[in-house]
């Protein structure tokens, strides 16, 4: 099988793997980087459990070749905090009880990432519409839209 | 299972030498959020991956002499944020705005949106309303201009030779007296496939309509325009017997399929009702 050499700036820094040129992002990430907080949901672009920001933007890690972040930045949930070191957004989905089974919280984290970075003060509605990607079986979202608002009105970040 | 060879261009030069070079089975990619699906489920199997996405000069937004240019590797966020693309051609904004969900957006582009084929696809219905046209380019010579409706041939099947690839989308400026409206109707609002999309254009003087244009998305093997119904609907007063009437003729223009989605002949009362709503929506003046 042949073989590419990428090199991906994760969480700030630089590391190299071995690809193939089907593999994709989340492949790499969690088996070759151990990334595993990005996590594998349905592995075709509906749950966006697998989000990472990858450039600045939010994308679904399972619909980007490795190749393609040759070179480039990756942020998961990991570069946004971490259990010593939490973001304000991972504290207010635990104040807020916005957490039930977890599976799409890493996913849910970098969308909402992705919006404040952007826009520090979303209404409701631009929240609802940032996470509209990333699907939650267990909250009915009310609590993650709440988290996510708190953080803005605070300026938490 | 084999080898795939992947290669990232930096120009359209590097394109067409690579793709002379090898005489495999060629994949253009871009953003990848079909092309990994279709992979994974073995619907395609490329030798060599061309990975058009570093093309930073097929990635614009430009309006110029009343034409709007839209580079094939623009992606559908970049359409959400354009304030050329929400002033000038709402429908388009709209449709790009409804396209799957923002993860995906910040992914597809719209030459690959168009280059799938898909008989959903969003960017189609407002682009055939808008009478866009593709521009392609394939090896060194001179590139063509298709008219988008006659770009598609069937489901994941267009005009586009193998090794040709879609520089860019234009489109000419609607009047100021144009208005018009995208509606898409899917399962749910947030990465929902269309189950019918509709767009449509109109430029009314009084009462009577002097241009209409029509295309519908998932109700036939491509995207389509409705030429019966654009040509009756012009030079008409449209009053609500009209709108009656056409809305059922419309159902003989479309043959729709049963699917996962919905059934055809719920996808023929949908688009009757698709477009009594939106023409009513137009008439009442609203720029959406």
């Amino acid at each position: 099988m042949k073989t590419y050499l990428v090199e991906i700036k994760l969480n700030g820094e630089w590391q190299k793997a071995e690809v193939t040129a089907k593999e994709t992002l989340i492949e790499v990430l969690r088996n070759k980087l151990g990334a595993t907080e990005v996590k594998n949901g349905c592995g075709k672009g509906d749950c966006g459990s697998c989000a990472v920001i990858f450039n600045g933007k939010a994308v679904n890690s399972c619909l980007t070749l490795a190749l393609q972040a040759n070179g480039k930045e990756v942020t998961t949930l990991k570069g946004i905090g971490t259990e010593e070191r939490p973001h304000p957004l991972q504290k207010s989905f635990v104040q807020h009880g916005a957490v039930q089974c977890g599976f799409c919280t890493a996913g849910m984290i970098v969308s909402a990432k992705a919006l404040l970075d952007h826009n520090s003060k979303p209404s409701r509605d631009e929240i609802r519409e940032a996470i509209s990607g990333n699907l939650c079986r267990c909250t009915g979202y009310k609590k993650i839209i709440n988290a996510i608002q708190d953080v803005a009105l605070e300026s938490k970040l | 299972m084999n080898e795939i060879d992947y290669i990232t261009p930096k120009n359209l030069e590097e394109v067409f030498r690579a793709v002379e070079k090898k005489k495999r089975k060629i994949k253009f990619i871009a953003g990848c959020t079909n092309v990994i699906p279709y992979m994974r489920g073995e619907a395609i199997s490329p030798e060599l991956l061309i990975d058009l996405s570093s093309l930073e000069n097929l990635n614009y937004i430009r309006e110029e002499n009343g034409i709007i240019a839209i580079g094939a590797l623009t992606t559908i966020s970049k359409l959400t944020a354009s304030e050329i693309i929400r002033n000038q051609s709402p429908i388009l904004f709209s449709a790009a705005s409804l396209l799957g969900n923002p993860l995906t957006r910040n992914r597809a582009t719209i030459g690959g949106n168009l280059a799938d084929a898909s008989p959903a696809a969003d960017m189609a219905p407002p682009l055939l309303a808008l009478e866009a046209f593709v521009h392609t380019k394939r090896g060194e010579g001179e590139g063509r201009e298709i008219s988008l409706d006659k770009f598609f041939l069937g489901p994941n099947k267009t005009v586009l030779a193998e090794d040709e690839i879609i520089t860019h989308i234009t489109f000419s400026k609607p009047k100021d007296s144009a208005r018009g409206i995208y509606i898409k109707l899917g399962l749910r609002n947030s990465m929902a496939i269309s189950v019918v999309s509709i767009a449509l254009m109109i430029e009314m003087e009084g009462k009577v309509c002097q241009k209409a244009r029509v295309a519908l998305g998932a109700v036939s093997p491509t995207p389509i325009r409705v030429y019966r119904l654009e040509k009756n609907l012009e030079g008409k007063e449209i009053d609500q017997e009209i709108i009656q009437e056409y809305s059922v003729i419309l159902k003989e223009e479309i043959s729709p399929i049963s699917d996962i989605r919905a059934s055809a002949e719920y996808r023929k009362l949908a688009t009757s009702v698709l477009f009594k709503r939106a023409i009513q929506e137009v008439l009442k003046g609203e720029k959406t």
